[in-house]
Parts: structure tokens; C-alpha cells; sequence
């Protein structure tokens, strides 16, 4: 087999045998059980007493709500103060100044949001004390956000009849605690080992063989590139991301950094089985995200190794596939890997570019944001996938002349409008968006901003539409990779994007987290004959289909202006 | 509020401190340990610092292996790609006027012979590397210029040509910079 395949399924094959153990390890946590890191509980106790938070005391699901709601919002005045006045912080030896108001406002919403849409460059428009204290913070904690709102659904699937679905911030300290900060170390000293750097020190400048002279850019980039990673943020060092050889200097950084992103999502859908003790429904669920994964994966893969027809027009040789935008160390078909795990997975980091990608690749990638559930970002994925298997029921309820029932409870008219709401929302803000945008470029070419909308498009026609489609459903989908021709350093893009962040990443949680609690708290009805099995394939097809048809075919007539006009266009 | 507020307040407080102190000062302190001490490992020819090894630098000059073409000029303290989509027309003008730079500076060789990573800018626009292909297609251009044998400079990017991970995951590369200090030092 070509060395490039073999390292793409060795990646894939390596990531699930870390996660599921993990999956065992975290229900573990989450039960109470007993578990090798139990040493961190003296650590725990003293955050808490600290904090002046008693764990013992349970919450409903509004509470837990509340809880989340009201800790994010401290989060997101503290980033915002301080990506504002960075200039003014300590640790800062490259001497780079505060961001403008709308650039904070939206680089403290993306990190917040678990989406890290960077619309500043991490070399000039960060300082080591926002890399740190606001970036590498919100990494860490947007992703324990993300789990421990999962947890509250797995708590509530469980009890029978119950509104008390154990205490919030027990659920978020020790995702912290137990799992991102002890893999985070684990992984950070992998990458230290392999040529990324750790030290505080500031621009380097030496002068090249060819007696140019060059200013390097550092930092201790490596801890940050770990949580980055683990907590499926995206948000890198620099601004070319896992494409900069210090924040992806080898393939065995590449491998780490591909296996870290995955493995808790995955993680996280065996988690759902061994919690509640139901192994086969999360074999189904992990059946139809790996289906979708590979119905994406495998066009990208053939589209990218065969290259850019255009380049091949030209008679120069493309043996490895299209390069534009890539890195030889990790070459065309591990790029392609990347750009789909980065897209199912709402990480966003990248290790190509991909507004140069082909467009074949762009359709598929855009469409995994969309869908947003193939495994999807840390916790979040499994929400999002939550609402589909609720709609799910209720068609197939409706199909065979049943009242639908999940896990022993009615779903009825007041469940089916809050999925409802939520499975229209990211279609909603991605389209008008997107339709605001066209609008200005078309009829305000001139506006005053610090890029003109005349200038924002970096290619032209199709490709320029896509820019704009793929922007607005990173933000949607709390992704935060780009097609960064797009010149988005501005106020629209700013306020626009931080609009849609902020919808996409909290109505999402609250929408499942208010079925979970209506559910958990009515009358159980024991499994009967007529029971839909949610264990079943059949199942899975159903929630496939529903995915398609509500995610993927909203979106269709906007893929068909931008990626798949340019690909039939594509000489 | 109180419920809430004031244990967000000091939850978010005590977690900076472990999540953005504790953790990345324990970090770099592992750092200290390893090849570059934490600081990037550079390469040095005749006593100099004449670059980092994973940081691609920009080879133009016809007697070094150039380096892949770069949307930010290998400047380091900025980094990206060219963005450019595949079907931009301007891009396509762009890497046609490459190739044609190409032949013009290497006589002899054929657009077939020439791979693509050598007329296309990388993600980063700091590629340290090019494929094994990529360093032969110029070997007759720089014998020529040096006064050297092919195969001597053939051997010596075999000699540079790193393999796969273990033999078997991912590209073969050959870093740019590392082979062309071994080319000057192959003069003396």
C-alpha cells in the first residue's frame, strides 16, 4: 500500500483504540466509579472549596442551564477586556498591540464557543499573556462546557422519572481534571520531544544561506497546540495553524495532533453505552457517524491524489496530488484526512489550506459542517445528534401509527418543537447570513470598513461565493477553519460571525438539554412488544436518512452555486 | 445570582491559574530537555546560525535547491498560504509563469519532469521540504553550476532524502536547508 494511505488508516485505526477505552474510562468518571486518576481528587476537593461550590447539591435541567449560561458569560467579558488591553499586559515581548473592539469581540465569542474563528493573525494580533491566560483558558474550558452538558443528557436518559441530574460544576471540573488537563500533558510532551517549541522567549533572527534576514516567530506553542487539539478547539499559534512547521513540525506531530481531535467525540459515543449500559445503540450511532465520515472522506481522498486538472492541463506532473496550499511532509492524502476529521469534528484547525483545496473537497467539507454531528465538536456532537434521533422517532412513529417513545418516555409536541427549532437554526443563520453578505458585496462595494467589500473576495466567481458559504457555516457550526482568502478582518465580518457563533454554539445545548429534562421527568413506560428498538440498523438508517434530507439538502442549492458550479467548471 | 455569579467568579479564577500557569510553566519546564532546549533546534554552518531546521528559508539562487514557492516570501514572522482556489484565473497564470521560470533556469528538463509541490506555495509558505523528485529535477543545474558531477549530487540527495514515519506512514521529503549546507560543504 502507498505510504500515504497506510498513514491515514493507521491514524484512523490508532484513534479508536484510544477511544474506546477512554469511552469506558469517562462513563467511569461519570458514574462515580473508581478510577486510576482518583489521585486528583484532593485537587478537585480544594477547587471546589475554593470556588464555594457543594457538589452534593443536584440541579434540574434549567439549573444546570443557568449554571453554564451565567460561567460563560464571566468568560466572555473577561476574554473580551483582555484581548482589548493585551497591550498594555505583561508578557507580550513582540511588543503587539490590543485588538480593535469588533476583532475582540469576535476572537473572545470564537474561543468562548469552542469555534476559534481567528480573524487576527496569532504572530501579531496575539500576545503570549491572550495565548495563555484567554486562548489556552477558553480551550480548556469551552471543551469541559461541551462535555459536561453531555453528561446532563446521559444523566437524564438514564434516571427514571428524575428532574435532580447531578451537580454541573462537578460534571465540568473534572472533565477538566480528569481528562483534558492529564492527556493535554501527555500529548504536550510528545510534541516538546518533536521540535515544537516551549520557552517563553520572544522573535528569534538569524540570516539565511542566501544572506536574507529572517525573523522567526515562537512561543511556548506546544501546551497550547495540545489542548487545541484534545478539546477539539482549533484555535493555533499561528496563523497558518498545523500548517506552520512549529505547530506541526513532523508526521508524527501530524498523527498526534489528527489522533487528539478525535479520539474524544468518539470517545464520548462508547461513553453514552457502557453509562447506560445500552453497548449496541452507541455501536448504531457510531455506524451512521462513521458511514457519514467515510461518504465524505473517501471524494476528498480521490479528489485531492488526482490532483488540480487545471495544474495537469499545464503538462507538469502531479505524482503525490494537488499541492497548493500543502505541506510535503504530510502530503495530499493526509491533508484530505485532516480536512474532513477537522470539518466533522468542529476542531477547525487545519494542516492545509482550504480555500485551496479542490472543489470537490470544499463540498465535502462544507457538508460536515453542516451536518455538524459525524462524531462532532467535544460533547456538542452528540447534542446535535441527539436532536436528530428525536426527530427520527417521531417520523418513525408517525410512519407505523405509534406514539413515538425513546428510551421509555413519549416524545410529543412540545419535544418535537424545540428539536424542530433547533435542526431549522443552523440553516437559518448560515443562509441569511450569507444572503446579507451577498447583498452588501453586490450593492455596497464601497463601504468604509478596514476592507471594502469590494476587496473581500480573494478568488473570483464561484470560488469567491464558496468563501463566503464555508465562513458562515464554520461559524455556525463552531468549526473556525476558513477559506482564509476571505478578507474578513473587518467590522461585518466581525459582528456578523460573532452573531452567528454565539447562536450556534448555545441555542444547540440548551435545545437537547430542555428535551433531556421535559423527558426525564415523565412517566417511564416499560419496553413492549410495539416498542421502536433504537438499538437496531434499521434505526440507523432512519436517523441517516433524517440527516440527509434536513442537513445536507437545505444546503444544497448554495453548495450548487459555489464548489459544485466551480467543479464542473474545473477544466 | 449569588448561587451562581460569585462561584463562576472564583471557579474561573482558580482554573487560569492551573490551565494557563500551572500547566504551560510545567511544560516548558519539560521543554529545557529536549533537542532545541524548548527553544527550536537551529542549524549552524561555519560557527553561524543560519536558520531553523524545521523552518523552510528562501532558496532562489541557481548553485542552492530552490525551495518551494511561498505566498508569504519565507517571511517567519508571519506565515500562510496563497488561498488561491483551484480555478482561479490568475493563480493559473501565476504557476504557468513558474514553469516557465522553471525551464528557463533548468535546460534540459521537461514540464513533465517537474512535480508540482516546486510551482505551487505551500499552507504555511515556510515548507521546509520537497519530495525526493523535487531536489533531483535540479541536480543537473546545480552540477552545471558548480562544476560538479551529478552523481555525486545525486547520492548526496539520497543521502538526504528522509523516509517515511517508521518506513511505512506518510510522504518521503528531503528538508531543503540541511541539504543545501551539505552542498556547500561538499565544495571544500
Amino acid at each position: 500500500m502507498n505510504t500515504e494511505i497506510s498513514g491515514v488508516v493507521f491514524t484512523y485505526l490508532l484513534t479508536l483504540a484510544i477511544a474506546i477505552p477512554l469511552g469506558r474510562y469517562i462513563a467511569r468518571i461519570f458514574k462515580g466509579e473508581k478510577t486510576w486518576l482518583d489521585f486528583m481528587a484532593p485537587v478537585e476537593r480544594f477547587i471546589f472549596r475554593f470556588s464555594g461550590i457543594d457538589t452534593k447539591r443536584e440541579m434540574n435541567w434549567k439549573q444546570h442551564l443557568f449554571a453554564l449560561l451565567t460561567i460563560n458569560s464571566v468568560w466572555l467579558i473577561y476574554a473580551f477586556v483582555c484581548l482589548m488591553a493585551q497591550g498594555h499586559l505583561p508578557l507580550n515581548p513582540d511588543g503587539n498591540p490590543g485588538q480593535s473592539p469588533d476583532t475582540a469581540f469576535n476572537t473572545a465569542i470564537s474561543f468562548l464557543v469552542n469555534c476559534n474563528l481567528q480573524h487576527y493573525s496569532g504572530e501579531s494580533g496575539a500576545t503570549y499573556f491572550t495565548q495563555h491566560f484567554v486562548f489556552m483558558f477558553l480551550h480548556f474550558v469551552s471543551a469541559a462546557t461541551g462535555i459536561a452538558a453531555l453528561i446532563v443528557l446521559f444523566r437524564a436518559l438514564k434516571d427514571k422519572v428524575t428532574d435532580k441530574l447531578g451537580n454541573f460544576w462537578d460534571y465540568f471540573v473534572k472533565s477538566i481534571t480528569r481528562i483534558l488537563l492529564p492527556i493535554s500533558f501527555v500529548i504536550a510532551v510528545i510534541f516538546a520531544f518533536n521540535g515544537m517549541t516551549t520557552s517563553y522567549a520572544g522573535k528569534d533572527t538569524f540570516i539565511s544561506m542566501q544572506g536574507d534576514t529572517v525573523h522567526v516567530s515562537r512561543g511556548p506553542v506546544a501546551a497550547l497546540v495540545a489542548i487545541k487539539h484534545l478539546g477539539t478547539n482549533g484555535g493555533g499559534w499561528f496563523g497558518a495553524n498545523s500548517a506552520h512547521p512549529i505547530e506541526n513540525p513532523n508526521y508524527l506531530t501530524n498523527t498526534t495532533e489528527l489522533v487528539a481531535q478525535c479520539i474524544i467525540p468518539i470517545a464520548l459515543v462508547f461513553a453514552l453505552g457502557f453509562y447506560l449500559n445500552k453497548k449496541k445503540f452507541s455501536y448504531v450511532i457510531f455506524g451512521v457517524m462513521t458511514l457519514g465520515m467515510l461518504l465524505l472522506l473517501i471524494p476528498t481522498m480521490n479528489a485531492e491524489l488526482n490532483g488540480n486538472p487545471a495544474i495537469a492541463h499545464m503538462g507538469v506532473s502531479q505524482p503525490t496530488g494537488a499541492m497548493e496550499g500543502k505541506e510535503v511532509r504530510f502530503g495530499p492524502a493526509n491533508s484530505a484526512y485532516w480536512s474532513i476529521m477537522t470539518t466533522i469534528i468542529s476542531t477547525g484547525s487545519v494542516n492545509s489550506m482550504h480555500d485551496s483545496a479542490m472543489p470537490v473537497s470544499g463540498v465535502m467539507m462544507m457538508m460536515g459542517m453542516m451536518v455538524n454531528c459525524f462524531y462532532g465538536g467535544c460533547g456538542v456532537g452528540i447534542l446535535n445528534f441527539y436532536i436528530f434521533i428525536i426527530i427520527a422517532v417521531f417520523i418513525s412513529g408517525l410512519m407505523v401509527g405509534r406514539t413515538p417513545e425513546f428510551l421509555g418516555r413519549k416524545i410529543e409536541a412540545r419535544e418535537m418543537k424545540i428539536a424542530s427549532l433547533i435542526a431549522l437554526l443552523h440553516p437559518f443563520i448560515i443562509l441569511v447570513g450569507l444572503a446579507i453578505s451577498s447583498y452588501v458585496i453586490v450593492h455596497m462595494p464601497g463601504a468604509d470598513w478596514a476592507v471594502k467589500p469590494s476587496a473581500w473576495l480573494n478568488n473570483p466567481g464561484n470560488h469567491g461565493f464558496s468563501e463566503m458559504l464555508y465562513e458562515y457555516t464554520s461559524s455556525a457550526a463552531n468549526n473556525g477553519s476558513g477559506f482564509e482568502g476571505l478578507g474578513d478582518g473587518n467590522i461585518f465580518w466581525n459582528v456578523t460571525t460573532g452573531i452567528v457563533m454565539v447562536l450556534g454554539r448555545f441555542l444547540p445545548i440548551i435545545g437537547p438539554l430542555a428535551i433531556a429534562g421535559l423527558l426525564a421527568n415523565k412517566k417511564f413506560i416499560p419496553e413492549s412488544a410495539g416498542t421502536l428498538k433504537s438499538d437496531t440498523s434499521t434505526f440507523g438508517v432512519m436517523i441517516f436518512a433524517v440527516i440527509i434530507i434536513i442537513a445536507a439538502l437545505s444546503f444544497f442549492p448554495s453548495l450548487a452555486l459555489g464548489p459544485i458550479a466551480e467543479h464542473f467548471s474545473l477544466k | 445570582m449569588k448561587t451562581y455569579l460569585l462561584p463562576s467568579i472564583k471557579l474561573t479564577i482558580i482554573l487560569i491559574v492551573i490551565t494557563a500557569g500551572i500547566y504551560p510553566l510545567a511544560i516548558a519546564g519539560i521543554g529545557k530537555f529536549t533537542p532545541g532546549h524548548g527553544d527550536g533546534e537551529t542549524i549552524t554552518y561555519k560557527g553561524r546560525v543560519v536558520g531553523y531546521a524545521g523552518i523552510g528559508q528562501k532558496f532562489t539562487k541557481d548553485e542552492y535547491f530552490w525551495s518551494r514557492p511561498s505566498a508569504v516570501d519565507y517571511n517567519a514572522a508571519g506565515s500562510g498560504g496563497s488561498n488561491k482556489g483551484p480555478s482561479n484565473p490568475d493563480y493559473l497564470k501565476q504557476v504557468e509563469g513558474r514553469i516557465a521560470d522553471f525551464l528557463k533556469h533548468n535546460p534540459g528538463v521537461t514540464r513533465a519532469q517537474i512535480p508540482a509541490e516546486l510551482v505551487t506555495a505551500s499552507g504555511s509558505g515556510l515548507d521546509p521540504d520537497l519530495s525526493p523528485a523535487g531536489a533531483q529535477v535540479q541536480v543537473a543545474r546545480i552540477a552545471k553550476i558548480r562544476g560538479l558531477s551529478a552523481d555525486a549530487l545525486t547520492k548526496l540527495v539520497d543521502a538526504h532524502t528522509e523516509k517515511p514515519m517508521w518506513g511505512v506512514f506518510g510522504p518521503a521529503k528531503v528538508n531543503v536547508l540541511k541539504l543545501n549546507v551539505a552542498l556547500d560543504e561538499l565544495k571544500k
